[in-house]
C-alpha cells in the first residue's frame, strides 16, 4: 500500500490552513502561559510549508516527511520549530527504514513522538504537545486497523488538550509561572491537536 | 595568531546579542571570534535555526565553537543549529548550559588563553553551578 501524493498533498495543506486558521488563539493561549508568539511562528512555519507545498508533495513520501520538518526548522522561529520539526523528520526517517504509510502509521507516528521528547528532554505530563501527541499514539497502536480508528483519535486529541489545563508546567518558558501555569490549556498541546484534528477531518473527507 | 575557540551568542533579541557580543570584544578584543544573532526569521524576538547556523560558520575555529544562549527556544535552535552542521564540525560545537552574559564574557575570556573547547564550556557552566 501506499499514500498517493494527491492525497498526501491535500492532508499537508489542510493541517497547515488549520494552523494559520487557529494562530489567534495560539496566541492568546501562549500569552497566558509563555511569550504569546506560537501562534505567529507556527503561521510562519505552516505558510512556509505551503509556499513548498508542490515541490514537496513531487517527492517520494520519506523526503516529503523530511522536508516538512526542514522548512519548519528554518522558518518558525520559537522551540516549537525543532520539536515540530524533529516530528516530521523522524517520520521522514522511519519511513527510509521499511516502514510504510498507512499499514505502519504508529510505528512511523511512535518515532516521531519518541523524536519530540527526545528534543525537549520531556515526556508526558508535563504541560506540552507531548501530553497530546502520546494519547494519540496510544490510540493508534489499540484501534489500529478498526473502522472507527479516526474519530477515536480525535476525541482522545482533545479530551488531551483539556486535561493539559489542570497541569503544572515544567517544561518551556510556562514552567516559569510554576502554579500560575494551572488552569490554561497548554499552547503546544493545542497546535498539536489542531494538526491531528486537520488530518484526521481530510480523511474522513476522502473516506 | 594561534587558534581560539570561537564564541556565538545566541539571544531571542539582537539587541541583546550585540550588546553581549559588545562587552565579550572590550574583554578580548580580537583575539577570539565572537559572532552574535538575535530574532526569529521575520525579526522579532525569537531564533532563527539558519542565522544560528550562519554565526557557527563566522565564528569557526578549528578549536571549536561554544555557544551561548538565553532562553528555552534559543536552546532548542541552537541544538538543531548544531545537528544541521556539516558533519566534521558537529562534534566541535558545544552549546553552554551558562547565563548568557556572564557566560559569553567567561568563555571569551578562558578561549583568549588558549583553552579547549571543554575548558572554555567547563568554565562557563561553572557559573550555573549551585
Amino acid at each position: 500500500m501506499s499514500v498517493p501524493s494527491e492525497t498526501f498533498k491535500s492532508l499537508v495543506k489542510a493541517a497547515a490552513e488549520q494552523v494559520i486558521a487557529s494562530a489567534p488563539e495560539l496566541t492568546s493561549l501562549d500569552q497566558a502561559i509563555g511569550d504569546g508568539d506560537h501562534g505567529t511562528n507556527m503561521k510562519r512555519g505552516c505558510e512556509a510549508v505551503l509556499g513548498k507545498l508542490d515541490a514537496i508533495s513531487a517527492q517520494p513520501l520519506d523526503e516529503a516527511f523530511k522536508m516538512i520538518g526542514k522548512t519548519l526548522v528554518m522558518t518558525v522561529g520559537g522551540a516549537s520549530g525543532p520539536l515540530y520539526g524533529s516530528f516530521f523528520l523522524a517520520a521522514g526517517e522511519a519511513l527510509s527504514h521499511d516502514k510504510h504509510l498507512p499499514e505502519d502509521l504508529a510505528d512511523v507516528f511512535g518515532s516521531a513522538v519518541n523524536a519530540v521528547s527526545a528534543r525537549g528532554r520531556s515526556h508526558v505530563g508535563e504541560k506540552t504537545m507531548l501530553d497530546v501527541l502520546v494519547p494519540v499514539l496510544e490510540t493508534l497502536k489499540a484501534a489500529a486497523g478498526q473502522p472507527d480508528l479516526i474519530a477515536r483519535v480525535r476525541t482522545t486529541a482533545t479530551e488531551a488538550v483539556e486535561r493539559t489545563a489542570p497541569m503544572q508546567a515544567t517544561k518551556g518558558r510556562a514552567s516559569f509561572l510554576g502554579a500560575r501555569s494551572v488552569g490554561h490549556v497548554d499552547p503546544g498541546a493545542r497546535s498539536s491537536c489542531v494538526l491531528v484534528q486537520a488530518v484526521c477531518a481530510g480523511l474522513e473527507a476522502r473516506a | 595568531m594561534t587558534d581560539t575557540v570561537g564564541i556565538v551568542i545566541v539571544s531571542h533579541s539582537s539587541d541583546i546579542a550585540k550588546g553581549t557580543a559588545d562587552m565579550v570584544r572590550q574583554m578580548v578584543g580580537s583575539e577570539v571570534k565572537v559572532a552574535f544573532c538575535g530574532g526569529n526569521p521575520d525579526g522579532g524576538l525569537g531564533t532563527s535555526v539558519p542565522l544560528i547556523i550562519d554565526a557557527i560558520n563566522a565564528a569557526w575555529s578549528p578549536k571549536g565553537v561554544a555557544v551561548l544562549v538565553d532562553l528555552g527556544g534559543a536552546e532548542t535552535n541552537s541544538e538543531m543549529a548544531v545537528e544541521m552542521l556539516e558533519p566534521a564540525r558537529r562534534d566541535l560545537v558545544v552549546v553552554c548550559n551558562a547565563p548568557i552574559v556572564e557566560g559569553a564574557v567567561m568563555a571569551a575570556t578562558e578561549a583568549a588563553g588558549g583553552s579547549t573547547l571543554a575548558q572554555v564550556k567547563a568554565v562557563a557552566e561553572e557559573l550555573s553551578a549551585d
